[in-house]
């Protein structure tokens, strides 16, 4: 069974005066699914996840929120998405527990479950203790924990995030990402960031922006090898010569590293690391350590960006 | 929904405690003049007891107060309008309600509720320091309320002017002074334009107020106040329906 699709954008355009800040971006969504979108500063992310949640009106395009359409139905369609802004909206003279039950009353919570699901988006955001706090005197980390629970206290089937984690400390991070894997296999979530390691660590898929248009989209996995030639090191304690290693099938280089250690380049789609360590089982190489060779994040970003003509 | 948003309006602003400082202060500089009215009252009553149809103790004492109230209310609802939705651009908060499964009306009334709420407070508490008179007279209660109903339009007109100013700005403090100086402007064409039968004068809301500071209850004047209300609040609605438009 293929997952539903909960979020579909087509063709979405936005300008400001003369400028085109969001151009031709289509956007699917599954349930399920964590989407990132990335992109440099200004590449458009905030737009685009303002026309997605209804605060903004594309130019054209179509947005459905569950099958349901954004612009002839917003009211409906809204119910079904949570967002969280770059600022998130908080009152900052309100206790935490006052603003999330009127954020629920405005999102239609029925009024008997209303403490239970208090108590629930509390507990996953870890705001258990916070309740009776004023939210103006909550730290930076606290505020956005409010912000996340601001977002998903009426359940809805497509979360959007805009930049969930700038500005928080590692640990604080690290909460917050594990909370949105959480919320990802439940819902679909989209965010926006510019770190490329909360893409590597959270998403299923990515979507690179730049200047208002996707220049590139797939799963996270894939995109680290991008661009980059298959290949692993492997150490072999008894190495036998190299013109041996270079005859295995599907090798297209070896380099030696020392003198036990080698990395091998090989064609893409072939089993070559199975077959050498096949080989070094049958022949005593005594193969100990073998790691897949890994474009770093940081590199296949720079590459695909550079590579987009401006 | 409308009340979700006009409860929360209203605790926010009893959250403040500046509200609390204007409620008192307010209470106050009210009850002084309405002593030193009793006073100058009491000092001419043997007087006006002589005369044939001589004003009551209502029309005298109380319907003037009205007006000093209407001009303290004019002055101090810009201070309660002007962080409505300003306050809300500038925090970035209207997203919140923006983002929310409600219309833009539902918004732009609640909040309207809410000042009304706090208007219709502020007039019952006057009008029932007012009726103490009647400890020591007969009162007219319905030149009382015919009063009280005044002075509510009279603010609510205001609330919706301050209003409307907060969704056009991003500063406090600019919907503040533009909603006094629009508000003392139209004032000032009434008392300006008063016995000459100006035609402008019919576009201050105070002119309007007139007749039910006397006791009558002229159609007209609901009408006028009606449909300033909802023009107001209507082009408050449209500003931040376009929003969504040109952010």
């Amino acid at each position: 069974m293929t997952a539903s699709i909960t979020l579909s954008a087509r063709n979405l355009n936005r300008r400001y005066g003369q400028r085109d800040i969001v151009q031709n971006v289509s956007i699917e969504l599954k349930r399920g699914e964590v989407l990132g979108l990335l992109g440099h500063n200004g590449a458009g992310k905030s737009t685009t996840l303002q026309m997605l949640t209804g605060i903004l009106a594309p130019n054209s395009g179509q947005i459905e929120v569950c099958g349901i359409d954004l612009q002839r139905h917003p009211e409906q369609a809204k119910a079904h998405i949570g967002y969280l802004p770059e600022t998130p909206p908080l009152y900052r003279d309100m206790r935490v527990d006052d603003y999330l039950s009127f954020v629920a009353k405005l999102h239609r919570v029925a009024k008997d479950g209303l403490a239970a699901t208090l108590a629930e988006t509390k507990r996953r955001c870890g705001l258990e203790e916070s309740g009776r706090k004023i939210i103006g005197t909550l730290s930076k980390g606290y505020q956005q924990r409010v912000g996340i629970a601001q977002a998903i206290i009426h359940n809805p089937e497509v979360i959007v995030l805009d930049e969930p984690t700038v500005g928080l400390d590692p640990a604080q991070i690290r909460d917050i990402r594990t909370l949105i894997r959480e919320l990802g296999d439940a819902h679909s979530v989209i965010l926006s960031t510019h770190l490329l390691s909360e893409v590597e660590n959270l998403c299923d898929r990515v979507e690179i922006m730049q200047k208002g248009r996707l220049i590139y989209g797939d799963s996270s996995a894939r995109m680290q090898q991008y661009g980059h030639q298959p290949g692993f090191v492997v150490t072999l304690l008894a190495p036998p010569p190299l013109a041996e290693l270079e005859d295995i099938a599907g090798v297209e280089k070896v380099e030696v590293l020392s003198g036990t250690r080698f990395r091998i380049l090989h064609a893409a789609d072939t089993q070559t690391s199975g077959v050498l360590l096949a080989l070094a089982a049958e022949r005593g190489w005594q193969a100990q350590q073998l790691t897949p060779l890994k474009g770093s994040i940081e590199d296949v970003y720079t590459q695909i960006t550079e590579n987009e003509p401006a | 929904m409308i009340f979700t948003i006009a409860r929360k309006e209203l605790r926010s602003l009893f959250a403040a405690p500046s509200t609390w400082v204007i409620l008192a202060a307010l209470q106050f500089i009210f009850a002084w003049f309405f002593l030193a009215r009793l006073d100058a009252y009491l000092q001419v009553q043997t007087q006006l007891a002589q005369v044939a149809n001589a004003p009551g103790a209502t029309m005298s004492v109380a319907s003037p107060l009205f007006g000093t109230l209407a001009l303290m209310l004019m002055m101090l609802i810009p201070l309660l309008t002007m962080r409505l939705l300003a306050e809300e651009r500038r925090n970035q908060t209207l997203a919140l309600l923006l983002a929310a499964p409600v219309h833009t009306s539902q918004i732009v009334l609640g909040k309207f509720l809410s000042l009304v709420a706090f208007i219709i407070l502020v007039v019952a508490a006057s009008t029932a320091m007012l009726a103490l008179l009647g400890i020591g007279t007969q009162i007219d209660s319905g030149l009382l309320a015919a009063n009280a109903l005044g002075l509510l339009l009279l603010s609510a007109s205001y609330a919706a002017l301050g209003l409307y100013l907060s969704a056009l700005t991003k500063q406090p403090i600019v919907a503040a002074m533009s909603a006094t100086a629009l508000s003392f402007g139209l004032w000032l064409i009434d008392i300006g334009g008063a016995g000459t039968g100006n035609a402008l004068r019919a576009l201050s809301p105070t002119t309007h107020a007139q007749s039910m500071n006397a006791g009558f209850i002229l159609s007209g004047d609901l009408a006028y106040f009606i449909l300033t209300i909802t023009t107001l609040l209507l082009l408050t609605i449209r500003r931040v329906e376009n929003n969504r438009m040109y952010a």
